[in-house]
């Protein structure tokens, strides 16, 4: 029997369920391999392994075809739900799989999601989930077989028909699955998540006697447990480059915490330091019973020689701050700027992470660079005189301004390698100032001559100071 | 007559109402004569908050100001903190006005209220050379936390204004803590023998400097090493140039 098939076997015809001969007969030299649950799932650990590493603290293998993780307290460090369901998709496709996603309020929602919802990723707002699920088929409850098809004999084809149905005939007949089911998709039941722990997972834990739940406590364990996952990574000669904190509530939730770092650390100072930023997204509930920390990522730390200060002033050390305000903006929203050999000034310029080595590059300095450039050039009507005069003068947001100097123009040619319509395109800067001293950089689109190099619209791109 | 030394107690007084003894404190000299004479310690004073805002449209893009901005920043040692809410630098231009790109790490917050607390964070560390951050709002509580973390430190804090509106930078009145406010506007560009754009002028106005005057001065734009001229007109005219022209609004 067919059990899964990719998509030019779908293309040709062939459908998961179908006898393997029919398959067979269907296509010539269709090439098929045995099935391996043991291999799958085992594939499927490791892909759970890796997303621990890279994207949340809580992540659990959910058999036979997916991975179930809790966003919760580390999509900070991806810049958002959306943003981090986006990378999870593309760092995916990057290696060959095709992956689905849906964020949701519980596990059984966004299961349902992700398999039935029309778009590949897709996010539930908050407390929405019940009127997104019950939109889908009965198929997505994760229910036998025989009782959907049982289900479907009734009448019923969507979820929102069997929330409408009193609950007790149905439970009655089909037994209570069915209700179970469809509470772990609306949230009235809880399902917990049982992480996927590795063998060499450097993990500290403290149990308490009386649960805790005041943040100054909440500190103080940190601090002691941060001390103790010191001593762990000394012995091993590595330095933590994600923390995961995992408050175990009373009643059986997990509060996850996750901190990433620049460089490898094993400073238990600053590790409490940057867990302690973030005791507020914690809600403790009832109180806390276990608190774990652990290394998800970790690297090889040597110990380094301090710089003597008799032959140079060492430089002060900002890799603390820079951690801490990496996870309280996210990653991507710190960084250095970094010259590219491009002509273009928007692609000038790319982003680096602020721990990066120093480059020394910079930019040619030949002419002035204005010091804010927009990200869309604002179209501008000008008076001017074609083909390689500036403009007299310009309309800019609705005021009329005067030219009175104007150096330029200075060319920039398309970059034909990167796409075709930029084989023959030319913009013309001129750096202009108004009768008030005002300076600005504006462009035409195009030499003033020949129509194939751009509109001959201009266009306002930057401000000098 | 009262003798000078009830005088000296008071001022022992007061300095322990303040309640911290201040550490020495170091000013960032400005290195032209006319400016460095009106500010008190001769220069820009470090471990201390300033402010600075455009004139005129530069009170939306903040255009030249950024540019005096990253000319003081050029000039101290260590790495710079730029927070930002829109992310329109064009980092060329910082480098051109002596501002390596190495040095400047730059960061993007959701709202001023994010930039805010990164910008006492970077004053607070005391590793940084300068911390900026482009704000619109500057609360007077806001400021004082950030002038007490900046006395702290050492750190040179500069809260860049900038506003989304013309009607909003009318909020440039309100006082705060800072230590200095000063506006920068553009001016036309020295003349050229020749069709073309000089090297731009600005009109800086120190409008609020604790413990000195406020003053004007028409200057020429930072070189590639931070440092603003004296416009080469001026350098060897009369005594205008040496002492700049008094302001009578402050």
């Amino acid at each position: 029997m067919v059990l899964a098939a990719d998509a030019a076997a779908q293309a040709a015809g062939l459908r998961v369920g179908m006898p393997a001969t029919k398959a067979q007969a269907l296509v010539q030299g269709l090439v098929i391999q045995d099935a391996d649950p043991a291999a799958d799932a085992e594939a499927l650990e490791r892909l759970a392994l890796w997303m621990l590493q890279r994207f949340a603290p809580i992540v659990a293998a959910d058999p036979p075809d997916g991975i179930v993780i809790d966003s919760t307290g580390a999509d900070h460090l991806h810049g958002g739900e959306a943003a981090m369901l986006v990378t999870l998709i593309d760092k995916l496709a990057g290696v060959g799989l095709r992956a689905r996603a849906a964020i949701a309020d519980t596990w059984g929602g966004a299961h349902a999601l992700a398999r039935f919802s029309a778009r590949p990723a897709y996010i539930s707002d908050l407390g929405k989930a019940a009127a997104d699920v019950s939109r889908l088929p009965i198929i997505a409850l994760r229910l036998a077989p025989d009782l959907v098809d049982s289900l479907r004999v009734l009448g019923f084809d969507r979820v929102g028909d069997l929330l409408a149905q009193p609950r007790a005939p149905l439970a009655l007949r089909f037994g209570p699955e069915l209700g179970r089911r469809l509470d772990q998709a609306l949230g009235r039941i809880a399902e917990p998540i049982e992480p996927i722990r590795p063998e060499a997972l450097i993990e500290v834990r403290r149990a308490f006697a009386e649960p805790i739940g005041a943040a100054e406590t909440i500190a103080r364990y940190i601090g002691k447990l941060a001390a103790k996952l010191c001593d762990a990574l000394e012995q091993k000669g590595l330095g933590a480059r994600r923390l995961d904190l995992i408050c175990h509530r009373v009643d059986n939730r997990a509060q996850a915490v996750r901190v990433g770092t620049g460089l490898p650390l094993r400073d238990a100072k600053r590790m409490t330091r940057l867990l302690s930023d973030k005791i507020e997204t914690i809600d403790p509930g009832f109180g806390i019973e276990i608190m774990t920390l652990t290394a998800t990522v970790a690297e090889p730390l040597a110990p380094k020689q301090a710089v003597s200060s008799l032959v140079e002033e060492p430089e002060p050390d900002v890799s603390g701050l820079i951690d801490l305000l990496a996870n309280r903006v996210g990653e991507q929203n710190l960084y250095r700027m970094a010259p590219v050999a491009s002509d273009v000034p928007e692609r000038s310029v790319r982003h680096i992470p602020a721990l990066a080595p120093e480059t020394g590059a910079e930019w040619p300095g030949h002419w002035p660079r204005p010091s804010r450039l927009f990200a869309h050039p604002e179209p501008i009507d000008t008076v001017a005189l074609l083909p390689d005069h500036p403009p007299a003068s310009f309309t800019w947001r609705g005021v009329r301004r005067r030219v009175k100097r104007a150096d330029g123009p200075e060319r920039v040619f398309g970059e034909w390698w990167r796409r075709d319509p930029e084989l023959a395109a030319v913009r013309d800067y001129f750096r202009i100032e108004d009768d008030a001293g005002e300076r600005y950089w504006v462009y035409r689109a195009g030499d003033g001559e020949d129509p194939l190099t751009g509109s001959q619209r201009w266009f306002l791109h930057g401000i000098f100071g | 007559m009262r003798p000078p030394s009830a005088l000296e107690s008071l001022r022992v007084q007061v300095r322990q109402i303040e309640g911290r003894h201040r550490r020495a404190t170091t000013v960032l000299p400005f290195g032209l004569a006319a400016v460095d004479s009106r500010l008190p310690g001769g220069g820009l004073p470090c471990g201390a908050l300033h402010e600075v805002a455009g004139g005129g449209n530069g009170a939306l893009d903040a255009a030249a100001a950024a540019l005096f901005t990253a000319g003081i920043a050029a000039r101290t040692r260590g790495k710079v903190l730029w927070c930002v809410t829109r992310p329109d630098l064009f980092a060329p231009a910082l480098s051109q006005a002596g501002l390596k790109s190495d040095r400047v790490i730059y960061l993007e917050g959701g709202d001023d209220k994010t930039v805010l607390a990164c910008f006492e964070e970077g004053l607070r560390h005391g590793g940084l050379g300068a911390v900026v951050a482009e704000v619109a709002r500057l609360p007077m509580t806001a400021s004082r936390r950030l002038q007490l973390a900046a006395e702290g430190s050492g750190t040179i804090g500069i809260a860049l204004r900038r506003w989304r509106r013309q009607t909003e930078a009318s909020d440039f009145g309100q006082p705060t803590a800072a230590t200095s406010r000063w506006r920068v506007s553009a001016l036309p560009s020295t003349p050229l023998p020749v069709p073309g754009v000089g090297r731009p002028r600005w009109l800086i106005e120190l409008i609020r400097c604790r413990a000195g005057e406020s003053a004007d001065f028409e200057l020429e734009a930072c070189d590639d090493t931070g440092h603003l001229r004296l416009p080469a007109d001026l350098v060897h005219g009369p005594g205008q140039a040496e002492d700049g022209r008094r302001s009578a609004s402050a």
